[in-house]
């Protein structure tokens, strides 16, 4: 089955995919059609993917293909290797689980029609697959271009809401500010050698300094696209804009793109690493996981908290990879397959996870029609599924162990561990505060997201309305729960994933981890030796539940299990209602006050003569007022100079024309002279 | 995994069993002298339990399953925490499944559990609870990470069973990161087992109390079991730090004779450093909630000042 | 030399720099005393050690003159100074205590990679101590630019001092005998001049904030 190349397949999966699309725009208006069939055919081609990618990661095949389309001289180069596997792989898996879950959620008679929004989805998935096997600097920018503009259109789906568009309008704006350093950064990389291939570019030795400004603009593009500080103030305007299964797709995929774009360029296609290119994209990455997970904590709508929480996520994800680079550096190549095994292990489980919890929000939003977290509540009761879903969820998002996120951050962790063999000693003491601080942000994490799953989950319903609220349909929950599952394999046999970045980290970095990691059995994970460290998921699971069923079971023989219904008593307060619970607002309070430095605060208190007293506190970024208020200024400011050249008279205009010619004709070396 | 290590493995694990509730018997106790109070000696929490135990669960009628599945879980996480610290034995066959920072996992993932089981029934107290008790959290886990980190360092492993015969079984060495840790790890103490400076486990005074607002609502054998659980926690860090500060008596072996001089060693340990805690009780008083953050923000630079020197001074 | 007088020497050391810290998080004044004494109680053991491995014997009387000097005579003034101006109470730092904190640990990685190469070229007992002393010394410092009130701030300017003293023993075998009597006269000589000019202070504005001083200024 699914013999032949597997470039091949790939390329089958992207003309499903976009035919699928087409398909969407002919019946654009025959919802039962396209939501019930194209959907869960897209989700089959994600499938697809996967097994094919999956197979080409462990037989090693290393494909190119030109496609002679495009420009003259500028044909398609296409290549698979280990790493552009290995992100097919996540892509694939997640897609099944995402487009199960939009069949059974996008519904009639809102904002775009179905068919458009099939199109867009289908476009968005076969342009990120195209990303990832692009092999030269031009099919890869146009992949990433219409991934960027595909991703728009999903963002603004709800278009009639101003606020939306905003969000999609700052969210294109920064997508191409990236691009335009990711092309500078290409074309750093070709050395004036004209020729825009991945080969070539692998080819080139360019001198540190090139190779520095081509890593800087790498960053800014890529970073951009991630979410990295400063350049995050998109994602919690946009993703929370989209339709769930689009933010999904956007949080738990389309970031990893970048993530894959920077793997490309910094350990592929430059051929040296220069040692603090690994300590700036360390203290980036710390600086945006500490930003993410802090505003995280304060958010108000749980679709934004779980954007913030995406960004903490990314700022994880470059620490890892500024660690690898360091290590790389020095040519510590087993210490930097540790840390890069970290960071691609935390790729694949945040992005089951991630999209997993936004696809949650998607099925609530359904129930309730509510994002605020100050009106929801006590779900545990109308929606038991998405709760159990959401559960497994934010435990993986807390790095919890025995669930995926704690092995990438156990793995982290250990390659911080490692680091006192720097020859720097300037480095070796950054790195303890370095993975102090990842400690922190793991367990700012963990605070997160029990207030996410706290307010929206648990205690009793704020609004009546949720009263009435239902459980997710079956093709959602389908969805939800290939995710779910894909979660817990991830957490509890990291061994099975780990097999899939070995030949990743061979290619990148010369060393894997595999071998190492399952020579103890399966079901331990040792990164080194057994001295060293080791953890074993399946033990610390069975550990658990046999120590906690031991208890019930001797309670149970011992005693007995009698119980009675009453109600609830705290403290023997009398008069209880839904609104004496926390608010989402007082759960953050803690952190807003330990951290007051981080947020620009808007703080209304009431008056006590107020009759009708008052309450609010909204939570600003201060990266806007700061940042990004002062750059549309001095932008409006230069618009408005250019544009007292518009006289609105047409010779003035002919005027400009003519001195543009003569200037164009001086310029000309011939009539100089 | 051969049958003298499983019996070794389930010895240790009954010893942390029992020996915890005595171990909070004792703090009280000791607590009650130096308040020239008599006290209830020692196996009053054996008491408490079995009392507790007898009474039938009032479970609120707006209570999920949720609820009612925590404290079996949380006994279960405490439970496997303490069977795999080295305790009386190094040589303990579950100590591969977790080493130290998935010990830290653990004791956050009890922490989360009962933080959404206290939110679960929808009460004032119970939120708050929750919220201090993660306020307390995030700061006193990624502490404790580094304190584990500097024993790391020097051991070269977070596996706690080599860091404990680094420590204590090569020639006799100084380690002045230790120093640091030490103080960051007593502060960490305190706090996670809502000891005095942070929470008062005497009161049911609402402002101030954090513990205790979190399992307002158990009763019956589900507060029995979550007693025994907070008992356990208590064991568990003492053994922590035993193991990391002061493991000599730690043997390497399984024989039962070896075990039953490890537990000898590991009674007279305990009960030092349980005096040791009733006199820092007794002689602190109870901090404001919003300087515990401050308090537990020690803890934690202390921790990283200890890696620093670890650097810097090596071993 | 037998190692476990250097791991000595390190654990005095890291003594040292705990209490620099605990002092830079203390905010009773009655507790920053306490501590300023144990302080110096580390620094006689440090130097005593040093004395006894390179058998220096004016390290000896060093050592003697900080113990009567600044463990049990500066604290005793210090304390009835208190007990007279009546500042018992808890202070609030200028800055708060975590990012005070967060602040003293860049202060101390800037001077560990400061000593580094120093302590590479030194041959003394213990090279790694050199850091921490100067770690002690800024921290010291920062202490004295975080409080607001004048005590506090003279008990951080004698902290400053025992750093001083305890890099010089540990890094370089100590000064000589005619510097060391100098510097302790100073120091003695400089608490009774601040001593006065506190009570000139809090007599003449009835506080003893500094932020008073800045009525001074020329308007």
């Amino acid at each position: 089955m699914l013999s032949g190349p597997p470039i091949n397949w790939v390329l089958l999966v992207i003309g499903a995919w976009l035919a699928i699309g087409f398909l969407g725009i002919v019946a654009l208006r025959i919802f039962g059609i396209v939501a019930k069939i194209f959907f869960p055919l897209g989700g089959l081609a994600g499938f697809v993917l996967a097994i094919i990618s999956a197979k080409a990661l462990t037989s090693g095949v290393v494909e190119s293909r030109v496609l002679p389309i495009g420009l003259p001289q500028l044909q398609f180069h296409l290549r698979m290797d280990q790493l552009s596997s290995f992100f097919l792989l996540i892509l694939g898996v997640t897609t099944v689980g995402i487009s199960l879950f939009s069949a059974g959620y996008f519904r009639k008679g809102a904002g775009t029609a179905p068919g458009l929004l099939c199109l867009e989805f289908h476009f968005f998935l076969a342009s990120m697959a195209l990303v990832l096997i692009a092999d030269d600097a031009y099919s890869f920018m146009l992949a990433w271009e219409s991934m960027a503009l595909s991703s728009y259109f999903l963002v603004t789906a709800n278009h009639r809401i101003p606020k939306i568009r905003a969000a999609g309008f700052l969210y294109l704006c920064i997508a191409h500010i990236g691009a335009i350093a990711i092309l500078l950064s290409f074309g750093i990389l070709q050395a004036n050698t004209g020729d825009y291939t991945f080969a070539n570019m692998r080819l080139q030795e360019i001198s540190p300094f090139w190779a520095s400004a081509a890593f800087l603009f790498a960053i800014f593009g890529f970073g951009a696209k991630a979410g990295i500080l400063p350049l995050h103030i998109w994602l919690p305007e946009a993703h929370p804009a989209a339709p769930s299964p689009v933010s999904a797709l956007m949080s738990g995929v389309m970031i990893k793109m970048a993530v894959y774009g920077f793997l490309r360029v910094a350990f592929d296609l430059l051929h040296i690493q220069i040692w603090w290119w690994g300590v700036l994209l360390l203290a980036l990455g710390i600086a945006t996981a500490l930003f993410g997970v802090i505003f995280a904590t304060v958010q108000t709508d749980m679709k934004r908290l779980l954007a913030y929480s995406s960004i903490e996520n990314i700022g994880l994800l470059f620490a890892a990879m500024g660690l690898a680079l360091l290590f790389r550096s020095y040519g510590m190549n087993e210490l930097s397959a540790l840390a890069l095994t970290a960071s691609l292990y935390h790729v694949g489980a945040h992005a089951l996870f991630k999209s997993l919890l936004f696809l949650t929000t998607g099925s609530v939003l359904h129930a309730t029609g509510e994002r605020n977290l100050g009106k929801l509540g006590g779900l545990i009761r109308f929606m038991p599924w998405v709760t159990g879903l959401a559960l497994i969820g934010i435990l993986a998002s807390s790095g919890l162990p025995p669930f995926s996120g704690f092995v990438s951050e156990w793995l982290l962790l250990q390659s911080f561990l490692f680091t006192p063999g720097l020859p720097q000693s300037f480095l070796n003491m950054l790195v303890p505060v370095a993975a102090a601080s990842i400690a922190l942000v793991a367990a700012l994490a963990g605070y997160a997201m029990v207030k996410f799953f706290g307010v929206v989950f648990l205690g009793q319903p704020r609004e009546e309305k949720l009263r009435e609220a239902h459980d997710a349909g079956t093709l959602e929950k389908l969805g939800m729960l290939w995710l779910a599952l894909a979660t817990v394999v991830l957490g509890l046999a990291p061994n099975f994933l780990l097999r899939f970045i070995d030949p990743v980290t061979q290619i990148l970095v010369g060393k894997g981890l595999a071998s190492s990691s399952r020579a103890n059995g399966w079901w331990l994970i040792t990164p080194t030796s057994l001295e060293r460290a080791s953890y074993s998921p399946i033990y610390f699971l069975l550990g658990v539940a046999l120590a906690s069923a031991l208890v019930f079971v001797v309670v149970r023989i011992f005693y007995h299990g009698r119980l009675r219904r009453s109600p609830a008593w705290s403290g023997g307060h009398a008069w209880q209602n839904a609104r004496m619970q926390d608010t989402a607002e007082g759960y953050g309070q803690p952190i807003r006050q330990i951290f007051e430095s981080f947020f620009d605060l808007e703080r209304h208190l009431p008056r006590p003569e107020e009759s009708e007293p008052e309450y609010r506190v909204v939570v600003n970024d201060k990266f806007w007022k700061g940042l990004y208020l002062p750059i549309a200024r001095i932008t409006e400011f230069i618009s408005a100079q250019v544009g007292r050249l518009q006289q609105g008279r047409i010779s003035i205009y002919l005027l400009y024309s003519f001195l543009t010619l003569l200037v164009t004709l001086l310029m000309v070396p011939g009539v100089r002279r | 995994m051969s049958l003298s290590q499983f019996l070794s493995q389930i010895f240790a694990t009954l010893a942390a069993l029992l020996i915890a509730p005595l171990l909070l018997g004792w703090v009280n106790q000791v607590r009650a002298w130096l308040a020239n109070r008599s006290g209830p000696g020692i196996f009053m929490p054996y008491r408490l339990l079995h009392k507790l135990f007898n009474k039938e669960s009032v479970v609120a009628d707006t209570a999920s399953p949720l609820f009612r599945f925590v404290p079996y879980l949380i006994f279960g996480c405490l439970l496997l925490a303490s069977a795999i610290i080295p305790t009386l034995s190094t040589d303990l066959p579950l100590a591969r499944a977790a080493d130290a920072i998935a010990l830290v996992g653990l004791f956050a993932l009890a922490r989360v559990f009962i933080a959404l089981a206290a939110m679960d029934i929808g009460t004032a107290f119970g939120t708050l609870g929750a919220r201090r008790e993660m306020l307390i959290g995030f700061l006193a886990e990624p502490a404790l990470l580094t304190v584990l980190f500097s024993s790391s360092l020097i051991a070269n492993s977070t596996a706690l069973k080599t860091i404990v015969q680094t420590v204590s079984q090569r020639e006799f060495t100084i380690y002045p990161s230790l120093v640091f840790a030490a103080m960051a790890f007593v502060l960490i103490f305190l706090a996670e087992n809502a000891r005095v400076p942070v929470d008062n486990p005497a009161t049911h005074l609402e402002l101030t109390m954090i513990h205790e607002a979190l399992i307002l609502e158990y009763s019956g054998r589900h507060l029995a079991i979550l007693e025994w659980a907070a008992a356990l926690k208590l064991f568990a860090y003492s053994t922590i730090g035993i193991a990391l500060f002061l493991p000599w008596g730690i043997t390497d072996g399984r024989s039962p004779v070896q075990m039953l001089i490890a537990l000898a060693f590991l009674i007279f340990k305990l009960a030092i450093l349980g005096g040791v805690l009733a006199l820092v009780e007794t002689f602190s008083a109870k901090l404001r909630i919003f300087r515990v953050p401050e308090f537990l923000a020690t803890a934690f630079l202390l921790g990283v000042i200890g890696m620093l020197t670890n650097i810097l001074l090596g071993t | 030399m037998s190692s476990i007088s250097i791991q000595l020497i390190n654990l005095f050391a890291a003594f040292l720099l705990l209490l620099a810290f605990a002092m830079l998080v203390q905010r009773r004044i009655i507790n920053l005393v306490h501590m300023y004494a144990l302080q110096g109680l580390t620094v006689v053991a440090a130097t005593s050690v040093v004395a006894y491995v390179t058998n220096q014997e004016h390290l000896y009387y060093t050592a003697a003159i900080t113990l009567v000097l600044k463990v049990f005579f500066i604290p005793w003034i210090l304390h009835r100074l208190i007990k007279r101006l009546n500042v018992r109470w808890e202070i609030e730092t200028l800055i708060n205590i975590p990012s005070t904190m967060l602040v003293g640990i860049v202060v101390v990685v800037f001077a560990f990679n400061l000593a580094l190469p120093v302590s590479k070229l030194s041959s003394s007992v213990s090279p790694g101590t050199l850091g921490i002393a100067l770690a002690c010394f800024l921290l010291s410092f920062m202490m004295m630019i975080t409080r607001s009130k004048a005590i506090p701030q003279v008990i951080s300017f004698l902290s400053m001092e025992n750093a001083l003293v305890f890099a010089a023993t540990s890094a370089t075998y100590g000064m000589p005998m005619v510097v060391e009597l100098g510097i302790a006269l100073d120091v003695l000589v400089g608490v009774f001049i601040l001593g006065l000019f506190m009570f000139q202070i809090s007599e003449q504005f009835e506080s003893l904030d500094i932020s008073h001083l800045e009525s001074l200024k020329e308007e």
